[in-house]
């Protein structure tokens, strides 16, 4: 298997894409931390389907937004794993809101879980990476972090910040071999987008060449790819995987 | 046992690739030695593991000579 041996810590990992991304990698070999903020539960049902299927996999609680947190989280993987070969920065919230009415704390909430976040696990695993001459990072942005999208400018801002980041990311890191890419899902089916009215669905859907939901193991296979010895020669780039939502 | 000079050159010459006879006390690492930006951190997270030490980001901006890493760390270690 591709990613036998390799341990990937993915962050958000009890639910939704998270879930799908480690229950992929791990499918491909990977040993997982599966991290959560506060599905202690959720998490251990991730943790016991991966053992299910002869791999090997922990769950660590940790706040993606807390540099101490964040620490806490790569030692646990380290003392574990003994190695880090592969983050994906996927933990991320919704506060959304009209720009006019969007308050202090729902912009900073986002804007610390879905960018710093992403900042926080980079800084924290770029040290092992570095003197392993070898890693991979992978960052989950949004579509709607390339196009826009009217009642989440937290979100936008947040998703687009992380397009940015891993730019600069895969810049000064190429040189020791460690890749960095994002990928930017469009409508897929979580809990997160479970809770959108119907009729909101229906405007989405019209805007989909591809006239379906995406599925959240459409961005796990995307992520898998990138994560692979089949993306070697691939860094700084943004995946879109939205039914041809966006194409530019 | 070796001393802390020997210690800190050895790391320099394997990390740097550079020659024994380039690892002076003024030399600096970016502007004398060759290193980049991401080189020096690199060389600051040696140093720390040879003499099992947390060297700070403040800190660490402040070394960019050889004679600035030894001096730091035995200062650090006496």
């Amino acid at each position: 298997m591709g990613l036998t041996g390799k341990c990937a810590v993915v962050t958000g990992a009890s639910r939704g894409i998270g879930r799908a991304i480690a229950l992929e990698l791990a499918s491909q070999g990977a040993k997982i931390v599966v991290n959560y903020s506060g599905s202690a539960q959720h998490a251990q049902n991730v943790v016991e389907e991966i053992q299910a299927h002869g791999g090997q996999a922990i769950a660590v609680q940790a706040n993606v937004a807390d540099t101490d947190s964040v620490q806490q989280l790569m030692k646990t993987a380290m003392d574990t794993f003994g190695s880090i070969d592969i983050l994906v920065n996927n933990a991320g919230i919704t506060r959304d809101n009209l720009l006019m009415r969007m308050k202090d704390d729902e912009w900073d909430d986002v804007i610390n879980t879905n960018l710093k976040g992403v900042f926080l696990c980079t800084k924290a695993v770029t040290r092992q990476m570095m003197k392993q001459r070898a890693g991979r990072i992978i960052n989950i942005s949004s579509i709607v972090g390339v196009a826009g999208n009217a009642g989440q400018a937290n979100y936008v801002a947040a998703k687009a910040g992380v397009i940015g980041l891993t730019k600069t990311t895969a810049q000064e890191l190429a040189s020791r071999n460690i890749l960095v890419n994002a990928v930017a899902p469009g409508f897929i089916t979580t809990e997160m987008t479970d809770g959108l009215p119907a009729d909101l669905k229906d405007a989405m859907l019209k805007q989909i060449p591809l006239a379906k939901l995406g599925q959240p193991e459409d961005v796990a296979k995307a992520v898998a790819f990138f994560a692979s010895n089949n993306a070697n020669y691939i860094t700084g780039q943004t995946l879109h995987i939205d039914g041809g939502m966006v194409m530019v | 046992m070796s001393t802390v000079i020997e210690r800190v050159s050895k790391v320099i010459i394997d990390r740097l690739g550079v020659d024994e006879s380039e690892v002076k006390a003024e030399a600096s690492f970016r502007d004398d030695l060759g290193a980049d930006s991401l080189d020096v951190v690199e060389l600051v997270m040696e140093l720390e593991d040879e003499f099992d030490m947390e060297i700070s980001d403040e800190d660490a901006e402040k070394i960019a000579t050889v004679g600035d890493a030894i001096s730091y760390i035995e200062k650090k270690i006496s």
